[in-house]
């Protein structure tokens, strides 16, 4: 089962520029994550941020114990150890083929021999779709398997924590969709807490258990998906339906004055469709269901009283749905064990 | 300004202990060791060499030509030699090892480092220092001492010949006052120096290599300073190191 990530009290600034300040948030384990926010609110120097590569000036982040910012080094690199990080444009090595990228975490942690290795690179190097590509170097090959070779190797360890960091930029839409296929049988797999990075809007919809959103230096909000799809934060519903009306301009933060001209325009013009919350991914056939389902919805309910109506009853609605869903005669998969 | 000179130092005398630390760290990276003591070596043999023939022979040219007007003729093997290994030899190395090994070091390693590369490492638990800067810069003082060595064997040959051939010295002098100057451990601080010197160099490279400012541009830059700041080390180092060489071991001719 994965770890819980908790955050709290964290704040980021390079020189005099602050990046985020005060964000506090728990990645509840085993549960798939996500984070949206525009381009430049500092999504990835979040995730750079848990894993102790940057170090916030305040706050922690507590993985099994062990602060991420304030903790020795040591127990630091111990701890990365869980981590599978994959980087925007892989990060692979460049000097290594694809086959030598996926293997270094093997080749650096553990005792295993060649074969061994082979063996778990192979079965990696066809989960992320690579098979034939494998002794080709990073250069050689387009952005979108560098990203899923990156993730390749991000997966060899069998992490416990999972974080992407935009795994669709540069990919089409096909292969965002698989990707987001891919991200959930993860989680189905390994059970692992992951946390996506994006500003991709279907897989906001599709992937995640739990949503966030950066804006201004602030996080606007953190919990169960539902919160976030029905919110009616200007910020949030001007991301979600990809708008130019809101809080959001083209360098961060409008004005006022132009804010209060899109007031205006507004009321003349026809209100936005209320938005429609679209069924999260399900496994693929053949894969162990999720557990971090039935952990989710416990923790869902217990908080339930807490959420906005909109989202509370949105939850239910949910909910209501699956359990027509568990009545149905079950797939076969799995029943060979 | 001051403040900012200062942590660089610092940073600078940081990655120094930390690299010293990380030598005893296992598991050891002899595989990328050998790999850079080869790199190293293959860049810097053939420029040292030749770099050292002239060299000796300037200073046999100069030396010689003082000490016939001196009237002290046959001190010049002895004077050009303790020139060649004591200043020349280390200096040479270091200039070689800073300008061919150091840069190509510093290059490699903050093209890395723009490419994420070390990042990635990092988040899988493996430390560049302990994994990339540590081989460098043990290959970087191996290969100094080295090629200290040779750049000597080579000077003095040189020298030799410039004397006795071009200026019509005599064998027997050079060689006679040679071994009346000259003791071990001129040999010995020469290559202590050229090891520190080494240190030097990998460890300037390595840490301008790991800070890069702003993109591929930034590694160009980089990569220059990494060299101009080892030039001014070293030969900052090599005036410390004779001063305290000529204090505390006495000279043998006297």
């Amino acid at each position: 089962m994965g770890i819980e990530v908790v955050v709290e009290g964290l704040t980021k600034s390079f020189g005099k520029q602050s990046i985020w300040r005060d964000v506090s948030l728990t990645l509840p384990a085993g549960e798939v994550s996500v984070m949206l926010g525009p381009s430049g609110t500092g999504k990835t120097v979040f995730l750079k941020s848990l894993i102790g590569l940057l170090k916030p000036e305040q706050g922690r982040v507590l993985i099994n114990g062990v602060d991420m910012v304030n903790s020795p080094e040591r127990d630091i690199y111990e701890t990365r150890k869980l981590f599978g990080l994959m980087f925007q444009d892989g990060a692979l090595f460049g000097s290594m083929s694809l086959f030598d990228n996926i293997a270094f975490p093997l080749r650096e942690h553990t005792r295993k021999k060649e074969s061994e290795i082979r063996r778990i690179v192979m079965e990696r190097i066809e989960v992320v779709g690579l098979l034939g590509a494998e002794g080709k170097l990073p250069g050689e090959i387009s952005g979108g398997m560098r990203k899923r070779a990156g993730l390749a190797r991000a997966l060899v360890l069998d992490p416990q924590i999972i974080l992407c960091d935009e795994p669709d930029s540069g990919l089409d839409p096909v292969r965002t969709a698989y990707i987001s296929q891919l991200l959930i049988d993860l989680n189905a797999q390994l059970d692992a807490t992951m946390l996506i990075v994006t500003h991709n809007l279907d897989i906001a919809a599709t992937v995640p258990d739990n949503m966030g959103m950066l804006f201004l230096r602030e996080l606007v909000t953190f919990g169960p998906r539902e919160v976030l799809l029905t919110s009616d934060e200007p910020v949030v519903s001007q991301f979600l339906g990809g708008r130019r009306e809101g809080p959001i301009g083209m360098s961060e933060e409008k004005d006022a004055a132009t804010l209060a001209a899109e007031a205006d325009a507004a009321s003349a013009s026809v209100p936005a469709a209320p938005r429609v919350i679209v069924p999260q991914l399900e496994p693929s056939p053949g894969l162990p269901p999720r557990q971090a389902v039935a952990r989710r919805r416990k923790r869902v309910m217990g908080m339930i009283d807490t959420l906005p109506p909109a989202a509370r009853s949105a939850i239910r609605d949910t909910y209501a749905k699956s359990a027509e869903a568990a009545t149905l005669p079950m797939p076969a998969a799995g029943s060979g064990a | 300004m001051i403040t900012g000179a200062l942590r660089q130092t610092g940073r600078l005398f940081a990655l120094a202990a930390e690299v010293v630390r990380a030598v005893f760290r296992r598991p050891f990276q002899f595989r990328e060791f050998v790999e850079q003591f080869w790199f190293v070596a293959s860049v810097t043999i053939l420029p040292a060499a030749l770099v050292s023939i002239p060299f000796g022979a300037v200073i046999a040219l100069q030396v010689g030509s003082l000490t016939e007007q001196l009237g002290a003729q046959s001190f010049t093997g002895g004077a050009s030699v303790l020139a060649v290994v004591q200043q020349a030899s280390p200096l040479i190395v270091a200039l070689l090892i800073a300008g061919a090994g150091g840069s190509a070091i510093c290059a490699d390693l903050g093209s890395r480092k723009i490419r994420e590369e070390l990042d990635a490492m990092e988040v899988m638990g493996v430390s560049p220092v302990q994994r990339l800067v540590v081989p460098r810069v043990l290959a970087a003082m191996g290969v100094a001492v080295l090629l200290n060595g040779l750049v000597s064997v080579v000077g003095i040959l040189g020298g030799y010949f410039f004397n006795v051939i071009m200026q019509g010295g005599t064998p027997g002098a050079y060689l006679s006052s040679f071994s009346a100057l000259a003791q071990l451990p001129d040999l010995y601080v020469s290559e202590l120096k050229a090891l520190i010197f080494g240190f030097i160099a990998g460890i300037v490279a390595a840490y301008r290599g790991l800070n890069p400012r702003g993109g591929p541009k930034g590694v160009g830059d980089a990569v220059n300073q990494s060299v101009v700041i080892t030039f001014l080390l070293l030969f900052f180092v090599n005036m410390v190191m004779t001063a305290i060489y000529l204090q505390i071991v006495p000279p043998k001719g006297g």
